[in-house]
C-alpha cells in the first residue's frame, strides 16, 4: 500500500465576499471565516478514496500557515486523513518558497503520491504543485479531472484548454487537481470527534541558512475597477437595437 | 533585456495566447526571441522569421510530448541567458512555466494583467475581487500574462529574415509518458479569442437544451463558453468553462444565459466590454456586472433574439 501526502491551506471561505483594507494593504481577513481551500479538499477526498479502494495506506495532511490552521488539518482528519502536520510560521510565503518547505516534509515523510490543489482561491497562482516537482525531480500531472491508480503506471486524465490529455505515470508522482475529479464528502460528527484524537504534530518552520528568502514584495491591493450600471430591457428587439447602435458589437 | 518567449501553436498557427505574450514582451525589450516546439509546419516558423520584432527564432522538432519537466531541464542547460522568460497563463503556460521557474530558482509573477515596470506587475487575485501590485526581486523573471490582457501582437513581413536555429535539447528521462489527447473538435470560433461568446448555465437545465447555446451563438458567430454548473451537469464539455478555475475571456460581447453570476464565474468575463445577462430572477448578481439585462424565461427569450437577429452574412 501506498502512502500519500496532501498539502492543505487555508483560505478565506469561497462563499464569502472579498473586503480590501481601506489602506490599500491587502485583503481584510479579520473575523472572516476560513476554511480549507475547495481544491484541497477535493485532494483529501481523493486520498481517502484510494485509503477506501485499498490502495493507500497512510494519508497523511500538512499545512504550512500560523496556529490557526490547525482547525483545517482537523477538517482533514475528520474526513478521514490520519495524520497532520502543521508547519508553523506567520510570514505569507510565495509558491516557491511553499514548495521548498514542502520538498523537506516530502523527503521525511517517503509517500508515493503528493496531492496539491491546482491552485488556492486567493493567491490564485497556479504553481505550488509545478514547482515542489520540479525541486524533488518528479513527474507531474496537472488539472486532474480521473485518476486510475496501478501500481506499475497511474493513468491520469487532465483537463486543458482544447478537451482532456491522458498521461501514464510511475509514482512518485506530484498531482494537482481539477474540480471534476470527485465531489468531496461532509465530515460528520463523529467523525468530527474521533478527529480530535488523530496525532497533529507542530513544527515551527525552520529556515536553515536562510534558504528562504522572499522573492516578492506586495506593493498595494487595489479593488477591480467598477462596470456601468445595468440596463433592463423588456423586449429583444430592444436588446438588439441596443446591441447595435449604442453598444456597436453587433 | 533578453527575453525569451516560449511560443505554443496548433501545427499551423502560433495560438492568439502566445500572440499576446509577444506584446506583453514589448514591454522589456524591443525584440525578443521565441521557442517553438513540436512538430509544426513551416509556415509557423516563417511568420515568426520575417517579424521586425522577432530576434531569433529557436525550433525544436520533435515528435515526442515534451514534459515539463523536459523542457525546464532544457531550458537550465540552454546556452542562451535571458532576463525574462514569458508565456501565457494558458494551459501550457501554467503547467511549465513553474517548473522552469523553480528549476532556475527564482519565482513566478503568474497571469499578469498589467506591466507597470521591469519588475512591477499587476494579477488578479481572488478570483479577480482584488489586484495586487507586485514587485519581483529576482533578477531573473519568469512570468506568465493573461491573454485577455493584451492584444494579440500582429506579426508583421519585414524585410529581414532571421536565421532559424535548430535546436535539439537532450530529452531527459522522464517517469510520465504521454497517451493521448481528446480534443474537442467544433467548428466554432476559439473560446478566448473570439469576438462574442454566448455562454450557458445550469438554467439551461439539460444537455438537449444547451442547444438553444449553440443556436444563438451560431447566429452570431460567437463561441460557447459555459458555467461550472452547466459542464458538471454534462451539457458541455469543460474546455468551455469559463471562470477563476477554467477559461478567463474579454470578448466584446459576452452573453450570459440562465447563469447566476458567482464570483467564480465572474472572473472569467467581467472584463468583457459589453455583457448581457438574461436571467428569471431580477436578484441574480450577473445583473450587477451586465450592461444590459433581460429578466424572464430563457426558453422564450433566446429563441426570440435568434429570430430577432439579422441572418449571419
Ligand atoms: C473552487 C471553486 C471554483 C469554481 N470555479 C468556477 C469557474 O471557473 N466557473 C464557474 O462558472 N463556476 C465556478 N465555480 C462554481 C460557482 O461557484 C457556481 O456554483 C457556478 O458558477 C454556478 O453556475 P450557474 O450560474 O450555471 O448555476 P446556478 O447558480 O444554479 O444558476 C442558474 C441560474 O439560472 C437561472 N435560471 C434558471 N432557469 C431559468 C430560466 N428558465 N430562464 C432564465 N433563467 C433561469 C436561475 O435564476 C439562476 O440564476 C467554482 C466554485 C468553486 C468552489
Amino acid at each position: 500500500m501506498i502512502k500519500i501526502l496532501v498539502a492543505v491551506k487555508r483560505v478565506l471561505d469561497f462563499n464569502l465576499r472579498v473586503r480590501l483594507k481601506p489602506d490599500g494593504s491587502g485583503v481584510d481577513l479579520a473575523n472572516a471565516k476560513m476554511s480549507m481551500n475547495p481544491f484541497d479538499e477535493i485532494a483529501v477526498e481523493e486520498a481517502i478514496r484510494l485509503k477506501e479502494k485499498g490502495v493507500a495506506g497512510e494519508c497523511v495532511a500538512v499545512s504550512i500557515g500560523p496556529l490557526a490552521n490547525q482547525e483545517t488539518l482537523r477538517t482533514a482528519l475528520a474526513l478521514g486523513m490520519d495524520r497532520g502536520i502543521l508547519i508553523t510560521t506567520d510570514e505569507e510565503w510565495e509558491p516557491l518558497n511553499v514548495a521548498k518547505i514542502l520538498k523537506k516534509t516530502v523527503e521525511k515523510e517517503s509517500p508515493q503520491l503528493v496531492i496539491l490543489g491546482k491552485q488556492s482561491i486567493d493567491g490564485d497562482h497556479n504553481q505550488t504543485g509545478q514547482m515542489l516537482a520540479e525541486i524533488l525531480n518528479w513527474p507531474q500531472a496537472t488539472c486532474v479531472s480521473e485518476l486510475k491508480w496501478q501500481e506499475e503506471e497511474c493513468l491520469l486524465t487532465r483537463e486543458i484548454d482544447t478537451g482532456l490529455e491522458v498521461l501514464a505515470v510511475k509514482p512518485p508522482f506530484i498531482m494537482t487537481v481539477d474540480l471534476r475529479l470527485n465531489q468531496p464528502r461532509y465530515a460528520t460528527l463523529p467523525n468530527i470527534m474521533r478527529a480530535k484524537q488523530k496525532p497533529l504534530s507542530i513544527e515551527p518552520l525552520l529556515n536553515l541558512n536562510n534558504s528562504l528568502t522572499p522573492r516578492i514584495k506586495r506593493l498595494k491591493v487595489e479593488p477591480p475597477p467598477p462596470r456601468n450600471s445595468v440596463k433592463m430591457l423588456k423586449t429583444v428587439e430592444e436588446l438588439v437595437r441596443h446591441l447595435k447602435q449604442e453598444a456597436k458589437v453587433i | 533585456m533578453r527575453t525569451l518567449v516560449l511560443a505554443s501553436h496548433d501545427n499551423h498557427k502560433i495560438l492568439p495566447a502566445s500572440l499576446s505574450a509577444m506584446t506583453a514582451a514589448l514591454n522589456f525589450s524591443k525584440t525578443f526571441d521565441v521557442w517553438v516546439m513540436g512538430q509544426f509546419r513551416q509556415g509557423v516558423i516563417e511568420t515568426l522569421q520575417h517579424a521586425p520584432c522577432v530576434s531569433q527564432v529557436f525550433a525544436w522538432e520533435t515528435a515526442d510530448v515534451v514534459s515539463p519537466s523536459q523542457l525546464a531541464h532544457a531550458i537550465r542547460d540552454f546556452r542562451v541567458s535571458y532576463d525574462v522568460f514569458m508565456a501565457p497563463a494558458d494551459y501550457f503556460g501554467k503547467d511549465f512555466m513553474p517548473r522552469i521557474a523553480a528549476s532556475l530558482d527564482v519565482t513566478q509573477i503568474s497571469d499578469i494583467t498589467k506591466i507597470i515596470s521591469h519588475d512591477t506587475f499587476v494579477r488578479p487575485i481572488y478570483a479577480g475581487n482584488a489586484f495586487l501590485t507586485v514587485q519581483a526581486l529576482d533578477r531573473v523573471k519568469v512570468l506568465t500574462i493573461r491573454p485577455s490582457a493584451f492584444p494579440p501582437l500582429v506579426l508583421e513581413k519585414g524585410e529581414r529574415k532571421t536565421q532559424l536555429q535548430k535546436i535539439t535539447p537532450s530529452l531527459q528521462p522522464d517517469r510520465v509518458r504521454f497517451v493521448e489527447r481528446k480534443l474537442d473538435t467544433s467548428e466554432r470560433p476559439e473560446l478566448t479569442s473570439a469576438k462574442i461568446v454566448v455562454s450557458g448555465g445550469r438554467g439551461l437545465k439539460s444537455k438537449a437544451n444547451f442547444a438553444l447555446i449553440g443556436e444563438l451563438a451560431s447566429k452570431l458567430n460567437a463561441a460557447i463558453g459555459a458555467s461550472r454548473a452547466a459542464v458538471d451537469e454534462g451539457f458541455i464539455p469543460n474546455d468551455c468553462q469559463v471562470g477563476q478555475t477554467g477559461k478567463v475571456v474579454a470578448p466584446q460581447l459576452y452573453i450570459a444565459v440562465g447563469i447566476s453570476g458567482a464570483i467564480q464565474h465572474l472572473a472569467g468575463m467581467k472584463d468583457s466590454k459589453v455583457i448581457v445577462a438574461i436571467n428569471q430572477d431580477p436578484n441574480a448578481p450577473i445583473f450587477q456586472v451586465a450592461d444590459y439585462g433581460m429578466v424572464g424565461d430563457l426558453f422564450e427569450i433566446v429563441p426570440a433574439l435568434c429570430k430577432a437577429l439579422p441572418n449571419k452574412t
